[in-house]
């Protein structure tokens, strides 16, 4: 949901703070309840802007109850409201619910879920759980983190989602309320903590560059799905320059950046891991 | 009943995924390359959302209020505002600059 802006907040206060010896369950609780509020709190701007993209309440309500992970849930929504087709619309929603997948591959070794319990945990698997649950040191902290994060996002997501669906209609006009700049207002502060290496703003800046230029000729919603071509296009672009060094061990074609690229490697080992540590 | 599809879908896929990544065994995904597709999809695709979003009106490039809103948007994320107020920052900038055009 509001996803990757989160997980550097639990942890920010936490890590640095925290005993070795690890933390009593009602700091897990208290930090938990804290993101919890704070994210929770941002279903109203989804619920406007789904009232203001012409889905109806109950179509509002039931993306924030079932689908339940918000960066998907505006993606869905901006979709169509560009007039994009459902399957496509929901082709670029699921793409970026994919991450969800490695939250869960982390979480399922530090929480060891009953079978039965899996299917009901699977819900709360978003950004702020995996954040939260991650950043404790045992099973048990893990496990009270991960379902007061859950718990707490998931019920305030969905009573701010209705207040402000409902409220949406009172307004009238949301686009004289400037509503319409929530949507990708979220979606920038979901990108920019992520674009802390040169790898990722060089995906963005290409992405970016497809999807404006794609728009006036492919049908809605295909463009960004032809954007996330940028993710592998830059990861071989990368593969080939740091091939091309290699062996060349420095020529003069990179003798003006050296750094280039054992820089751009570490840039995405060292985000990787300071995601993993910041959770 | 188009958007009722939509959403289904969507549900569907992501609680899949969600369940996918608990139910898995440990190591089959952790692939180098493959964590670093899903570290870089989501940049593509939220790079590309927001520049739609911002300069776009019904399939059409546009220049209108949203520039201005999601450019001091972006200042109050680089002034490192907490989430809620750089979305407030984004509608209220958007809303001014609509109401003096």
């Amino acid at each position: 949901m509001l996803e990757q802006t989160d997980p550097s907040q639990p942890s920010t206060p936490s890590t640095p703070s925290e005993p070795a010896a690890g933390r009593d369950d009602r700091a897990v609780v208290r930090d938990a309840l804290g993101v919890g509020v704070a994210v929770g709190l941002s279903g109203f701007a989804f619920g406007v802007t789904a009232v203001g993209a012409g889905l109806s309440l109950a179509q509002t309500c039931a993306l924030s109850l079932f689908v339940f992970t918000g960066a998907s849930q505006f993606a869905l929504v901006g979709a169509l409201a560009a007039g994009g087709s459902p399957l496509t619309a929901a082709a670029g929603a699921f793409f970026l619910g994919v991450r969800n997948t490695f939250y869960g591959l982390r979480l399922a070794t530090l929480l060891r879920l009953p079978r039965l319990v899996r299917p009901f945990a699977a819900h709360l698997v978003i950004d702020e759980t995996a954040a939260v649950t991650l950043a404790q040191e045992d099973r048990r902290g893990a496990r009270i983190g991960f379902t007061v994060t859950g718990v707490t996002v998931f019920v305030l997501w969905n009573l701010t989602t209705l207040l402000g669906a409902v409220g949406a209609g009172a307004l009238g006009d949301t686009k004289a309320w400037g509503l319409d700049a929530a949507g990708p207002a979220v979606f920038l502060a979901l990108l920019a903590p992520m674009l802390r290496t040169a790898v990722a703003r060089a995906t963005a800046g290409l992405a970016v560059v497809l999807g404006l230029g794609l728009l006036p000729v492919l049908p809605a919603g295909v463009p960004v799905l032809l954007s996330g071509l940028a993710a592998p296009a830059v990861l071989l672009m990368q593969g080939r320059f740091a091939g091309r060094d290699r062996p060349a061990g420095g020529g003069a074609e990179w003798g003006t950046e050296p750094e280039d690229e054992p820089e751009d490697e570490s840039g995405i080992e060292s985000g990787n891991e300071s995601e993993e540590g910041r959770r | 009943m188009s958007v009722w599809i939509a959403i289904a879908a969507t549900a569907l896929g992501c609680y899949a995924v969600k369940l996918l990544g608990l139910s898995v065994p440990e190591g089959v995904l952790e692939r180098p390359v493959v964590k670093r597709l899903v570290t870089l999809l989501p940049v593509a695709l939220l790079a590309a959302l927001t520049a739609q979003q911002t300069f776009s009106d019904g399939g059409v490039l546009v220049l209108d209020a949203k520039a201005a809103g999601i450019s001091a948007a972006a200042v109050a994320l680089l002034l490192r505002a907490p989430f809620l107020l750089v979305i407030a920052v984004a509608v209220l900038v958007t809303a001014g600059v609509r109401a003096m055009s």
